[in-house]
């Protein structure tokens, strides 16, 4: 296969934190439209690999390319950034403005658009979202689900090719799990190329093409869900299912 | 309700001190005499140096030390270097000495290179008040700054801005709210600060005092009311600082 028909090539990704050896030789392709699940103990490495897609985090050595463009310098991080979106375990959302001004931010600033139509866009995805009717407020004044379908929706207004979650739902009380994941599902079935980090193996099974299982930086196991859960190959990925799998 | 508690406690002080009649001579500043109220008008008529001196100080402080506190910040080691170098010097040299060396150091640098500025009083006292102050604004940005979560600077990243939008739009206006409070501190402390202004011969609250009471020798009473000069200052810029504060929702407890 060519590589230009990938939206993400990552070859020999290499990461330290200090003397820590946080990401080893990583190798990862992802289709355009592909959908992603990453998978694994804390500390393996995945959200620092998913951070490093948008420079959130600075490989050591290795090579990231992003939709054609090679991450070398500030000017190909800028345009990267611009093509994906992000959507982290905390939310992030910027408590000081209303929900309708955390969305026109990117658009009006970043994007040049006039307010009438970041306001358009933004009115748009929190429809597809399913919550128009909070744009007004303050992210305080919502739930912590509502706050992380937000999130989705400032990220969806920059109308990005590729779309990382870092753990997503970690931070949210079990009952609004399923309203954040049935938005990401919808995502996905729209074609949206994603990468997700999460614990969540049933959404993984509904919304996943691909299944990545680190640990100790290294990428252990990679496959399709079925044969992913139902006959994974290494000791580690059986131990670890088995741990998240069991309560 | 502190206001009345401080009003309270000076009207006793006062009061007490009036009674005992030996030590105290109000007849310098007496209000009733014609001598009084010149010497009132006096040493009254110097707030308005104060206040000239206080505020345009701390406004270059001001931005001063944004300047310096921005690229204070920076991941890069050496633009972080000379802003950090700044703040450590001059934070550790005294006002006074560094009044000095500014009133009549500076002009004899700036002379031998050619260059003939003359610094009066006024403008050596400002530039000296700004620069000094500047490293204690500079490190209350920083903390101020640094206390926002990193995730707001990451997501500002992930929807596209740049580093000065990313200040100007999501940054600056949370830190705002945590920089206000130690930032009128600081300005308080500029005020008092200016006092040392009078010994360049600024002619401000403080000289005028010492002026006083060359001639009149009643130190006591003419420091007894340069001290509710003071006071009174501070007083109506809390007062100021504290409906700023409302405004802006500085306190994050509501």
């Amino acid at each position: 296969m060519k590589n230009d028909s990938f939206v993400i090539t990552i070859k020999k990704l290499n990461k330290w934190y200090g003397s820590f050896h946080a990401l080893k030789d990583i190798d990862l392709n992802v289709a355009l439209g592909e959908r992603i699940v990453i998978c694994g103990p804390s500390g393996s490495g995945k959200s620092t690999l998913i951070r490093c897609i948008n420079s959130l985090e600075q490989h050591n050595s290795g090579t990231i390319v992003v939709d054609g463009r090679e991450m070398i310098d500030s000017k190909a991080v800028h345009a990267i950034r611009a093509e994906v979106g992000m959507v982290f375990q905390q939310f992030n959302l910027f408590p000081h403005l209303t929900i309708l001004q955390n969305l026109t931010l990117g658009p009006m600033k970043a994007r040049g658009l006039s307010r009438a139509e970041a306001e358009d866009r933004a009115m748009t995805y929190l429809e597809r979202v399913r919550i128009p009717d909070q744009a007004q407020k303050k992210p305080a004044a919502l739930s912590g689900g509502q706050q992380q379908r937000v999130a989705i929706a400032r990220s969806l207004c920059m109308e990005p090719k590729i779309m990382l979650f870092d753990e997503p739902t970690s931070a949210l009380d079990p009952e609004m799990i399923s309203e954040v994941l049935d938005v990401i599902v919808d995502l996905a079935e729209d074609g949206m190329t994603m990468i997700c980090v999460t614990h969540e193996m049933g959404f993984a099974r509904r919304a996943a093409d691909r299944m990545i299982f680190m640990d100790y930086g290294e990428v252990i196991e990679t496959g399709p869900p079925n044969e992913f859960f139902d006959a994974p190959k290494s000791e580690r990925c059986k131990l670890f299912l088995s741990q998240i799998l069991q309560h | 309700m502190n206001l009345k508690i401080i009003v309270a406690i000076s009207a006793v002080l006062l009061l007490s001190g009036c009674g005992s009649s030996g030590a105290w001579g109000w007849y310098v500043i007496d209000p009733r005499t014609a001598t009084g109220q010149e010497n009132i008008y006096f040493l009254v008529s110097g707030f308005w140096a104060t206040i000239q001196l206080s505020v345009i100080a701390a406004f270059i402080s001001m931005i001063l030390g944004l300047v310096i506190a921005l690229p204070g910040m920076s991941s890069n080691r050496w633009v972080r270097l000379p802003p950090r170098v700044y703040v450590e010097f001059v934070r550790a040299i005294p006002l006074l000495p560094m009044l000095f060396w500014v009133f009549y150091g500076l002009p004899v640098i700036l002379q031998s290179l050619g260059i003939n500025i003359n610094i009066d009083a006024f403008w050596g006292a400002i530039i000296t008040l700004a620069v000094s102050d500047s490293a204690f604004t500079a490190e209350i940005y920083r903390s101020g700054i640094q206390s926002i979560n990193k995730g707001q600077t990451e997501a500002a990243k992930t929807i596209g801005l740049n580093y000065r939008q990313t200040m100007r739009y999501v940054i600056l206006p949370q830190a705002i709210r945590r920089i206000l409070p130690p930032l009128a501190n600081q300005f308080i402390y500029i005020v008092k600060m200016s006092a040392f202004a009078s010994v360049i011969g600024m002619q401000e609250l403080t000289r005028r005092a010492n002026e006083l009471v060359v001639t009149e020798y009643r130190p006591l009473e003419i420091y007894t009311l340069l001290v509710f000069e003071y006071l009174v200052l501070v007083l109506v810029i809390s007062f100021f600082v504290r409906s700023l504060e409302r405004k802006m929702g500085s306190d994050e407890s509501r």
